[in-house]
């Protein structure tokens, strides 16, 4: 009887944990600027004044004004409506590359971490690899290969090549959660390996899994724009990066046109900042000590202690004077 | 350091932990050294395989290509410079690659369409060394800059000095390319203070001259800088993340209670410690940084192995493309043994576990 009672609030306790890492001022922070961010890709077409390719010849390189709010491009397009539409493609690589290179990373980092032998070091040197070997010169030529690649298939070739450093992270601590006794047990209970790694381990890693993800996107994002901007992605298909290389071909930059490369640049950095925070919120989750070292100095300063005099702190009643 | 020679060991200055003992029955940990070459040599061969495969399946072909630029040739010397190529169909993909392997091994890159039909080794070994000086010397710089003030900041945990982790992130979350050209924007074209890209002035000829060196160091001076910044924060972030996990550690407290000086806890205790993880992030981050060389160049027009690669991409020159990664491939692979050596040296461990 008094399971059942238990079980919901059980549940919702576990459920509830699961989310701690985000429930601090950063992560907030973060995920509140991402989400604008989403709703605009969503809403593009009701947010959008004009067409991101409506040209306007009388209109051409116009400053930001009333009609045209962050200004025209040299064909005398409507740079803010570009920057909307822009998001759309940022957001949608910037999640399926993660979801794509997380799958491998979990599957190829969770195995080497749990296997042992051979074939743990196989995967392993596996990941590697691709940790090794540069990333964005493959990019460029195989991206080449493609006149003109959809979204998916950017993300694909970004997530492809972007699991090595969450399957390395993963394995680590993989291997220091199966010596822990609750993996023990569970596997002298008989229990399956799915299960041993579906239900045992898999929650204990979350954080670490939630924090490569954040990773990712953040590579995949630069990698997308990057990639936009040196013109290996065909320009038909907005995103910032596209708007950049527009900008950089038509001299916006020598030319201090800054309504035209300013606002997709700083829209990228805006989102970067945004899952920098939300990394950091996760961090100081998983490692306290990032949380509190600031804190317990600024405490200690504040009763007139220096932190980093240590221990001769506690002596500086006596003439020893602190070192700077 | 002084007290080695005079027998009489002071224990403040030394620490009481012995070691110089066992330094002087370090063995070399053969397994360990076999292991990494038995990877790094794989990772050759996966590159050297994606190497060979990746151009050919691109769409359209290199004498295709060159044919559209230059007019009036034959459709027999369009065979024949297939033959030259290695592009001709009548052989399969296992003898090409065959080949391929073969003519590496000679060390034959093949000739380069774009240039004159120029041996490849030739156009690379021109554009390297300004990679290698720009790209080498800001990963330096940027490295050491990092991770010495992550220690400092780490070391001063709650001053002021935290206000400098969120600018240096904000610097690292913005794509480089946009860094530069921000830069060339606002000093080069605004302020005048640099002239815009390339490696030197149109006038000056190449040569061992004060004139041509100065021209050299105005050009990279703008390059340099924005890698440098754009690059500072992931290390100072790393270093100042590990510096406060080690400040915990009881033999700091240790090191403090013995009355040790601050700058011996702070870089022979601390430092010391926490920068191991920076050296294996540093041999990770190779790949990006000569990844970025290539933004880099791009950007600044800067007539590097970056720019030259996706040259030849655009013009579908195979053999420089595949030169091309090739130099960039074994440039990482250097690196991360060099990564590998100091790691082993500077941490004991890692020797000893593998024994």
């Amino acid at each position: 009887m008094s399971t059942t009672q238990l079980t919901p609030l059980g549940r919702g306790a576990r459920f509830g944990a699961a989310f701690a890492m985000f429930r601090n001022g950063k992560s907030i922070t973060g995920l509140s600027i991402l989400a604008v961010f989403v709703l605009v890709a969503v809403f593009a077409e009701q947010l959008a004044p004009f067409s991101p390719t409506q040209i306007d010849a009388t209109a051409r390189l116009q400053p930001p004004s009333g009609t045209h709010w962050f200004g025209t491009t040299h064909l005398g397009e409507d740079v803010l409506s570009q920057v909307i539409y822009g998001t759309r493609g940022v957001v949608v690589v910037g999640a399926l590359t993660s979801l794509i290179s997380m799958a491998i990373a979990i599957v190829v980092g969770v195995l080497a971490g749990y296997l042992p032998g051979w074939r743990s070091e196989a995967l392993s040197a596996l990941a590697n690899v691709f940790l090794v070997i540069p990333g964005i010169p493959i990019l460029i030529i195989i991206a080449s290969r493609f006149t003109n690649p959809p979204l998916w298939v950017v993300a694909a070739i970004l997530g492809i090549l972007g699991w090595g450093w969450g399957a390395r992270v993963l394995r680590a601590q993989t291997m220091s959660l199966r010596n822990r006794d609750f993996v023990q047990a569970a596997r002298l209970n008989g229990e399956p390996l799915r299960r041993i790694i579906g239900v045992e381990m898999l929650p204990n890693l979350t954080a670490l899994i939630a924090s490569s993800f954040v990773g990712s996107v953040t590579a995949a994002i630069l990698g997308l724009t990057t990639l936009s901007y040196i013109g290996v992605i065909p320009v038909n298909a907005y995103n910032w990066g596209t708007i950049l290389n527009w900008a950089s071909a038509q001299g916006a930059f020598t030319q201090n046109q800054w309504w035209w490369f300013l606002p997709p640049g700083l829209c990228i950095a805006a989102i970067g900042v945004a899952l920098a925070l939300l990394n950091f919120g996760i961090d100081e989750y998983i490692n306290p000590r990032l949380r509190s070292a600031g804190e317990l100095a600024r405490a200690m300063r504040r009763k007139g202690l220096d932190t980093t005099a240590g221990v001769t702190a506690v002596t500086s009643t006596t003439t020893q004077g602190t070192t700077t | 350091m002084t007290t080695t020679t005079s027998p009489v060991t002071d224990v403040v200055a030394d620490g009481t932990t012995a070691t110089r003992a066992t330094r002087a029955r370090a063995r070399v940990p053969w397994r360990f050294i076999g292991r990494r070459v038995a990877f790094y040599l794989f990772t050759l061969w996966a590159a050297i395989t994606i190497n060979f495969f990746v151009p050919r399946l691109m769409k359209g072909d290199a004498v295709d290509n060159y044919l559209a630029r230059n007019r009036g040739i034959s459709p027999e010397a369009a065979d024949a410079l297939r033959a030259l190529l290695g592009l001709d169909s009548d052989r399969t993909l296992l003898q090409q690659y065959g080949d391929y392997l073969g003519m590496l091994a000679r060390g034959d890159l093949g000739v380069a369409l774009t240039h004159g039909l120029q041996p490849v080794g030739q156009v690379i070994a021109g554009a390297l060394p300004w990679t290698v000086g720009l790209i080498g010397l800001a990963t330096v710089l940027s490295f050491l800059i990092g991770t010495v003030g992550g220690a400092v900041v780490g070391w001063r945990r709650g001053s002021r000095l935290d206000a400098l982790i969120p600018v240096t992130t904000f610097l690292s979350t913005v794509p480089y390319f946009w860094i530069g050209l921000m830069a060339i924007s606002v000093f080069a074209v605004t302020l005048g203070w640099f002239p815009i890209g390339k490696a030197y002035g149109i006038g000056t000829t190449p040569g061992l001259s004060l004139e041509f060196a100065g021209e050299v160091i105005r050009h990279g001076a703008l390059p340099l800088a924005t890698i440098v910044v754009a690059s500072l924060g992931g290390w100072m972030l790393g270093m100042r993340n590990m510096m406060l996990t080690v400040l915990d550690e009881d033999y700091i407290t240790v090191a403090q209670a013995k009355g040790l000086p601050n700058r011996r806890v702070l870089w022979r205790y601390a430092a010391r410690n926490a920068v191991l993880p920076q050296i294996q992030s540093f041999a990770l981050s190779i790949g990006f940084i000569v990844g970025g060389a290539i933004i880099v160049e791009q950007v600044f027009s800067y007539p590097g192995v970056g720019k030259m690669l996706l040259d030849a991409t655009n013009a579908k020159d195979y053999a420089l493309m595949q030169g091309g990664f090739l130099v960039i491939v074994l440039a990482v692979l250097i690196a991360n043994i060099l990564a590998d050596v100091a790691y082993a040296v500077l941490d004991p461990r890692t020797r000893q576990s593998e024994a």
